[in-house]
């Protein structure tokens, strides 16, 4: 028995039957598997009801390239009802991507040359929508022959699809050119607009199409006069408007032809008053047309009475009421305002109100008019008004608005302090949405003004004071407190409030920012800089606050070269600058490793120049490690001292594996001078931390410990060679060894 | 040029959707998918326009849409076209397909899309504008309705006959037929295959 094959309508009750997703997920499998069979039975009666269910799925999101092979099988059918769904199904189906579009060209060719109207109709929109270059060149004498036949049907079709043949082959303007001028006397509207449509596209694509059809301007203004003055036509017109598409392409067209022609553009001169000055705009048809007229009016030679005409049309449609109007009234105020600045200038006002938009694509409109009208003489004012509209304004301008403002406080600031308070406001308000470079900029704007100094710490004390949260204000701020942190200190400031400050008060803001979780490491950097700029800048016993801080330079301390640099002499004691020698060594302990892992390079780790390996390190969380139970190693032993390795691979960083390693010793001598040292294959980067001593204390007294920070982003196999120098019992010992029996938890 | 027409209701359910520039299916529903998310978060009382989402092209192109009680029509365009224009074009269109379906309403559309796909391709082909004329078009839409079912009735005849009696099912007809106190023997008919 055959089960009748369901009808489109009756598959489509079925979907919407369905409650859930996973139910109508069923019903479209079943169906499918239906129509599959169908087509493998080749049954041509109801392959296009097939196919168009199939297309009524895909829609929806299903598969349908099952039915690609159909679509062919069904244009190439001498039914229409068939034509038509298998043409459908060529446009969504078999765009030029597919293997199978080639295949249609034949059947197209053919149906093109058949006498049959909706036949030829057809094949002209699947032409146009989906043919590739090649069916292009195939087809395109037998599109040629189109144009010219009787029937207004074929040839508007044949006329736009030319178009979209010269987009795919240029080359066949030759062929379509010479056409148009017999098709512009053209009486049906779509006959003309196609045409128009197709002489904008030859023009744009060779500038002697362009000086050919200037040829052409007085006719299409003759047309567009006929269609402005001419009484009301039923058959064309919306809302009273007689075909305002076909005004709107026309003059489209004239902005081309007239654009830096002298000649062309007077020829129009005369219409384009007519038009802007009667045409009805109480409904959007008779807007369209008049913007048109408009951008058209302004891009021309045309005379200076006209274009001041035009951009008072455009002033007044920024105060209409309707919002589609004043959105393309602020469009077409941004394409002039290069050109007519100072007409544009007029309505700064209303477009500064137009930012207090509740309307998203408005406001946003507004707010490139606004940053294009800054100038010099009105930047305090705008600033202000962008400033408050930074305030409030969608989080997806914010970033646009933020660098609009330093832009033009970079073009016009008129003082330098203003440009200081305005970066600042910006930097308060949106500091997160700023560019990267808006950091280096203040800096060097701030360094260069000497008279400002005294007053751009005491206002970015008072920032960082205020809120330490946004992190290019507080990487500003700490530089500014460690440059210039005496003039902080010293009293008065005429430009702003008298401000006391202690020192105690800073050096515990710079140590709140280093201990903030919201503080990226360059931030860190910034606020130990600070710190070790103070040192030398304040007076008093501050040596011994410096030096207690010096645990916290583990976790940031190698990465400002600069403060390396400078510092070092005064520093040596402390534990930072252990990591220098160590490089000269460690090129030798990876010389160890060569055999195995290739090249030898400089360890990246504690090289002399920061690199942004480090960075890379440093970028993950200094949290204490969450358990994540590695079994522990004891890697070495002699004579009573004992090496052992305790693992931990941090949960919310995979690549990173953090090892402890201890030494104990249980012998009755202790051991001193212990230095250990480690190298790892060249795709790890590793860091070795200072160690807690050097010296382990006999009968198990209180271990060495050293923290190693490895990166292994490839998730590589980890090894590890160790080098143990030290004196025990009078000897000096040095042990190199490669750790075996890594477990494979520490590097998957 | 025109990038894509789609339709769909409040809820995100595409009721047509055309691309006139090759998109990959995975795309294309993520387009439609992005439209109707940038679509649905505007008030009722804004302005009809919208900076196009990512996928489709990012700011050079512009969502133009009109929502008409539960459906979106969107259309979205690249910087050539007039907003205004196209505004037109979509009361149009929905006047084209007012005309055609005679008060249309979402239900049109859902059971009838390849209808609905007839009548854009008269409207609009390869992105750009082809006819406007709503008699014009509601004509041709006629004369090619004509034509299918001219088609269907003549020629489809003879197999539409086929398949009905395909479709009978003789073993269910009753052996025995009482009604009353005739009684009739129906004989054993050989079965069509």
């Amino acid at each position: 028995m055959v089960v009748p094959s369901l009808k489109l309508q009756d598959l489509i009750e079925e979907i919407r039957g369905a409650k859930t997703q996973a139910q109508e997920r069923e019903v479209i499998q079943k169906e499918c598997a239906h129509i599959r069979a169908s087509f493998r039975d080749g049954d041509p009666l109801h392959r296009h009801r097939q196919l168009a269910k199939l297309l009524y799925v895909h829609m929806l999101g299903y598969p349908a390239h099952f039915g690609q092979m159909e679509c062919l099988k069904l244009i190439a059918s001498p039914r229409f009802t068939d034509k038509r769904v298998g043409y459908l199904g060529a446009m969504l189906l078999l765009d030029e991507r597919q293997d199978a579009h080639l295949l249609i060209t034949n059947s197209i060719k053919n149906d093109l040359s058949q006498g049959i109207q909706a036949v030829q109709g057809l094949a002209l929109c699947t032409l146009s929508t989906v043919g590739s270059a090649e069916m292009c060149r195939d087809l395109a004498t037998e599109v040629e022959k189109l144009l010219l036949q009787p029937s207004s049907y074929v040839r508007k079709k044949a006329v736009l699809t030319a178009v979209h043949m010269i987009r795919k082959v240029p080359e066949l303007s030759n062929i379509f050119l010479p056409p148009c001028a017999q098709l512009l006397h053209e009486r049906h509207h779509g006959i003309l607009l196609g045409t128009i449509t197709l002489i904008m596209e030859l023009c744009e694509r060779s500038p002697a199409a362009l000086k050919h059809f200037r040829k052409v301007v007085p006719q299409l203004v003759q047309i567009l006069r006929t269609l402005v003055t001419t009484g009301y036509s039923v058959e064309h017109s919306v809302s009273g408007v007689s075909d305002p598409f076909l005004q709107v392409q026309i003059l489209r067209l004239l902005r081309i032809l007239g654009q830096n022609h002298e000649e062309s553009s007077e020829t129009m001169n005369d219409l384009l008053a007519q038009v802007a000055t009667n045409t009805d705009t109480s409904r959007n048809a008779g807007n369209a047309v008049l913007f048109e007229t408009v951008l058209t009016i302004m891009d021309i030679r045309a005379a200076a009475g006209l274009r001041v005409l035009a951009v008072n049309i455009l002033g007044r449609f920024l105060l209409n009421n309707d919002r589609n109007i004043r959105y393309v009234a602020l469009t077409s105020l941004l394409r002039m305002v290069q050109s007519d600045h100072s007409a544009v200038q007029r309505h700064r006002p209303t477009v500064v109100e137009c930012l207090r938009e509740p309307d998203a694509s408005l406001s946003r409109r507004a707010l490139e008019l606004s940053l294009a009208l800054v100038n010099s003489s009105n930047v305090r004012a705008m600033t202000q008004e962008l400033q408050s509209f930074l305030e409030s304004c969608p989080p997806d301008l914010r970033a646009d608005c933020a660098s609009g403002i330093l832009l033009a406080a970079e073009r016009f600031a008129p003082t330098k302090r203003w440009h200081i308070d305005t970066i600042l406001r910006v930097l308060t308000t949106a500091g997160t949405h700023v560019r990267d470079d808006a950091v280096a900029n203040l800096t060097q704007l701030i360094g260069g003004a000497q008279e400002l100094h005294a007053y751009s710490v005491r206002r970015l004390y008072s920032a960082l004071a205020d809120d330490i949260s946004q992190q290019p204000l507080v990487q500003v701020a700490a530089w500014c407190i460690g440059e210039y942190g005496d003039l902080l200190l010293e009293g008065g400031c005429e430009e702003t409030e008298p401000l006391q400050v202690e020192e105690e008060k800073v050096l515990a803001l710079l140590e709140k920012v280093l201990q903030s979780h919201m503080s990226l490491p360059a931030t860190r950097g910034y606020a130990l800089t600070a710190l070790m700029k103070l040192s030398t800048r304040l007076r008093g016993d501050n040596k011994a606050a410096i030096l207690e801080k010096m645990p916290l330079v583990e976790r940031g301390g190698t990465q400002d070269e600069e403060a390396k640099e400078s510092k070092e002499a005064q520093l040596s004691e402390a534990a930072l600058v252990a990591t220098e020698p160590q490089a000269s060594k460690l090129l030798d302990l990876l010389d160890l490793l060569d055999g195995t892992s290739g090249a030898a390079q400089p360890p990246p780790a504690p090289e002399p120049s920061p690199g942004g390996t480090l960075v890379h390190l440093l970028d993950l969380p200094c949290a204490s490690p969450a358990p994540a139970s590695i079994p522990n190693l004891r890697v070495f032993e002699r004579e009573g001292l004992q090496l052992n390795l305790s693992f931990v691979r941090p949960p919310g960083t995979p690549a990173l594996l953090l090892i402890t390693v201890t030494a104990i010793n249980t012998s009755g001598a202790d051991v001193t001078h212990f230095v250990c040292q480690a190298a790892v294959p060249k795709s790890f980067q590793l860091q070795l931390q200072a160690p807690s001593g050097d010296t382990v204390p006999a009968q198990g007294g209180l271990p060495v410990t050293q923290l190693l920070r490895i990166l292994n982003p490839n998730k590589a196999p980890l090894r590890l060679k160790l080098r143990l120098t030290y004196n025990h019992f009078g000897q000096s010992v040095q042990e190199i060894f490669e750790v075996n029996n890594l477990p494979v938890e520490t590097w998957q | 040029m025109i990038k894509a027409i789609l339709i769909f209701n409040n809820h995100g359910k595409p009721r047509l959707s055309k691309f006139y520039q090759p998109y990959s299916e995975d795309t294309q529903q993520q387009i439609i998918r992005e439209t109707f998310h940038l679509v649905s978060k505007r008030d009722e009382n804004v302005c009809n326009f919208l900076e196009g989402g990512l996928l489709i092209g990012g700011s050079d192109n512009k969502l133009i849409y009109r929502h008409y009680a539960t459906l979106y029509f969107v259309f979205c365009v690249d910087s050539s076209e007039s907003e205004l224009g196209i505004l037109d074009l979509i009361q149009v269109f929905v006047e084209t397909l007012d005309k055609c379906f005679e008060n249309v309403c979402e239900l049109d559309l859902i059971f009838h899309v390849d209808k609905v796909h007839n009548i854009l391709a008269k409207m609009v082909m390869g992105g750009m504008v082809l006819e406007t004329n709503m008699n014009e078009i509601v004509t041709q839409i006629d004369a090619q309705n004509k034509l299918e079912k001219s088609e269907a009735g003549l020629a489809g005849a003879p197999a539409r006959a086929v398949s009905a009696v395909k479709n009978m099912n003789l073993p269910e007809i009753p052996r025995n037929i009482n009604i009353g106190d005739i009684s009739i023997k129906v004989p054993n008919l050989p079965s069509f295959k």
